[in-house]
């Protein structure tokens, strides 16, 4: 009932944790990106260390399963020089009945610095950030369908990496809008940055109610969605919901929703091509544009390493 | 015992009476004014109110004894000055069968609080597909028949109970939600739902549900009760329904009378409830609805959830609010926000209540069971969890300050609480 306070920021508004994009503010959004500009540099020297982070200890909660991720937060935290523990907690405790809570209280008495969760109910890390002790932090590494942050931010970077500013973007994002946290990361991080347009396209079955009041424009027809975008992001349809009562088939889906390279011809001319992966080729992206030259689903795995650094560093700072 | 409560504001909703004076209770009835009592009640800048009647209240009791226990949550009536209280049959097991309603009806009694009155299961274990011995558990003292928050997705299952209950002329209560259309959500269906990534419910899964019930009640005529309701658009069908005749009620709970989906703010588990929280626009109605008479009743829907089942991501916390002690403070809210006279924003969990419940108790007559609350309006309290009576800490409200505070409870005229 009563106006929380955000609980990412602590008393002088800096970051204690970082649990969705949305609510934070465009200096916070934009010194995660500055700092991760400068830790694009060590990933690129031959001793790709920085001791930053060096006698803390980081630990990856992972209650959904993930390897990206957890991989690429395992290499940002060595790199700097972060000592890390992967804990894979769908497959240990909870299936013993342990409680999230217990879990959490558990590794905090191990002396834990950073908290990385993953967790498919939405909201889990605001769970836990209100448990934890002061000087721990949680980072949200995705949370049911709420929010991917640093997916979020890591694609902020990208398009600011190619498209220098974001005052005059128009940004397409494609597909399962419903069911993707990293859709809501970016949609919110877009739009604090200002960039003035925001479209989502999808069948009706895959946008959630209410989705125009988080800002973007509603396009079924995809191709009226593309036309004169300079970004355009796809996002993954997961198995499971390729039939059924969402959608009938695949090929149906790639049929209307599929991004090609005549679809996308009618983007502008130097868009860009984001996927957060795992691509499913030939169903939400087609190879020749996944492997084409608007691409740049491989450097945002690049960049990803870089912001999750920034992330870490900047919250373990605060 | 012969009991003279003095210089109290009076207020009957029922007689529609407001005013100071005094209140004899003799026999655990309200009687005509006599001397020499045997205690006398200074009630000085208190009011005196029929004890209030929640139709809603969990007790947890058999099964859940680890969230609540009768005697908790008795406590937790009187202290909030609720003298007869319904209880939902989603207890475990169900209250499917004749011993178990017995066994609950004798353990309240023992206690000699509040009255309870059972609500027995509508099918066997809420299962949605046998009914329930409805003729014998009405003779074992269940006063309606209810599947809880179970939707009976069989409505063929639903069409045959209500011609069942019709026979015998019993009330059935029903909440009105879709099986299918809400499964697996757990916020309304909207955009502080889509903003936090919950699974919805629409507000079509409501009114869909109350369209089937209200013409199964045309085909049928059994006595339909409708549970807390939730969106604006099952409201004006209410509205509707009263209209044509049909023989239909309705309440709203305390929660959605006052709370929408922004309140859920960051994932607050205590915002998790059945049904969700939904527009303001919808608690808007409910408000409206309530006070022109369309909604009967307030109740508080008291489901008191242990840190276990709260201390979870929302979507898997267990839902339900606490609110027995806060029944009669966000009633006055209420009231104070629509600028209501006491007398009518009181009727909602006394004399109203009584009705949809079918008791005699609920007036001040003389000859009426001398179920009494006396409160100070202008008391405020803080909503804190050593507070709260109730085992069930979980409500929204907690760190809030309401004003009205219950100073004496009396049930058949004997104080059962004071503070």
């Amino acid at each position: 009932m009563q106006l929380q306070r955000n609980p990412q920021l602590n008393a002088n508004g800096e970051l204690q944790h970082l649990l969705s994009i949305e609510g934070l503010p465009r200096e916070v959004l934009t010194q995660i990106l500055d700092t991760a500009e400068s830790f694009v540099g060590v990933t690129e020297r031959e001793v790709k260390k920085v001791p930053l982070l060096r006698g803390k200890s980081v630990f990856n909660l992972f209650f959904e399963p993930s390897t990206r991720t957890r991989t690429t937060f395992e290499i940002a935290a060595k790199r700097l020089s972060a000592d890390v523990i992967n804990l894979n907690i769908a497959v240990s405790s909870q299936t013993k009945g342990e409680s999230l809570l217990d879990t959490v209280a558990n590794l905090s008495a191990m002396q834990a610095d950073i908290f990385v969760v993953r967790h498919d109910s939405s909201g889990a890390p605001f769970l836990i950030a209100r448990h934890v002790k002061p000087h721990e932090h949680v980072v949200n590494a995705g949370d049911g369908r709420h929010a991917h942050p640093t997916q979020g931010l890591l694609d902020l970077y990208t398009i600011r990496h190619y498209k220098k500013d974001f005052s005059r973007l128009t940004v397409a994002i494609v597909g399962d809008v419903l069911h993707s946290r990293v859709a809501r990361s970016l949609i919110h991080g877009l739009t604090t940055l200002s960039a003035p347009e925001v479209r989502v396209i999808g069948p009706q079955t895959l946008l959630p109610a209410g989705v125009e009041a988080l800002g973007v424009k509603v396009f079924r027809d995809m191709r009226e969605g593309l036309r004169d975008c300079d970004v355009v992001v796809m996002l993954r349809l997961q198995n499971e919901r390729m039939t059924g009562a969402l959608l009938p088939s695949a090929q149906e889906y790639f049929k209307h929703y599929g991004l090609t390279l005549e679809k996308l011809a009618l983007a502008r001319q130097d868009a860009i091509v984001m996927h957060p992966g795992p691509m499913n080729r030939g169903v939400e992206i087609d190879s020749s544009v996944a492997d084409g030259p608007h691409s740049v689903i491989l450097p945002q795995v690049t960049f990803g390493i870089a912001v999750r650094m920034a992330v870490m560093s900047i919250v373990a700072g605060n | 015992m012969k009991l003279a409560i003095k210089n109290a504001r009076i207020v009957d909703p029922a007689s529609g009476r407001d005013g100071t004076g005094d209140l004899y209770i003799a026999e655990g009835k309200i009687s005509e004014p006599f001397g020499q009592p045997e205690r006398t009640i200074d009630a000085k800048g208190l009011v005196a109110a029929p004890g209030f009647i929640d139709i809603a209240a969990r007790l947890r009791e058999p099964g859940f004894e680890y969230k609540a226990t009768l005697e908790s949550e008795m406590q937790a009536a009187i202290a909030g000055g609720v003298t007869s209280l319904a209880c939902p049959p989603d207890t475990d097991p169900p209250l499917d069968e004749p011993g178990l309603v017995d066994m609950l009806r004798r353990r309240a009694k023992a206690l000699e609080h509040a009255r309870v009155y059972p609500i027995g299961a509508l099918t066997v274990k809420l299962e949605g597909e046998r009914l329930t011995e409805m003729a014998q558990l009405a003779e074992t003292g269940c006063v309606a028949f209810s599947q809880a928050n179970v939707p009976l997705a069989d409505t063929q299952v639903l069409w045959r109970a209500l011609q069942y209950a019709a026979t015998f002329g019993l009330p059935v209560w029903l909440r009105a939600e879709d099986a299918w259309i809400g499964k697996g959500g757990v916020a309304h269906d909207g955009e502080v739902a889509t903003r936090l990534g919950l699974p919805g419910v629409p507000a079509f899964a409501e009114t869909i549900a109350l369209a089937t019930v209200l013409e199964l009640v045309r085909a049928t005529r059994a006595r339909v009760h409708l549970c807390r309701l939730s969106t604006a658009g099952a409201v004006e069908m209410m509205r509707a329904a009263k209209r044509e005749g049909l023989p239909v009620t309705c309440d709203v709970g305390i929660h959605h009378l006052h709370l929408c989906d922004r309140d859920l703010g960051y994932f607050d588990a205590n915002c998790r409830l059945e049904p969700p929280l939904r527009s303001q626009r919808d608690r808007d109605a409910l408000s409206r609805g309530l006070e022109d008479g369309t909604v009967d009743c307030l109740c508080s829907d008291h489901t008191p959830v242990d840190d276990d089942g709260k201390h979870r991501p929302f979507a898997e916390a267990e839902p339900g609010a606490t609110g027995l002690e806060l029944l009669l403070p966000l009633t006055l809210k209420w009231g104070e926000e629509r600028k209501l006279p006491l007398a009518k924003t009181l009727a909602r969990i006394t004399s109203d209540a009584a009705r949809v419940l079918g008791v005699t108790s609920g007036r001040l007559a003389i000859g009426a069971p001398a179920d009494v609350a006396l409160f100070d309006p202008a008391a405020s309290f803080r909503i804190l969890p050593e507070t709260l009576k109730s085992q069930g800490k979980n409500t929204p409200f907690l760190g809030y300050e309401l004003a009205g505070r219950v100073r004496y409870t009396l049930v058949a005229g004997n104080v059962v609480y004071e503070a």
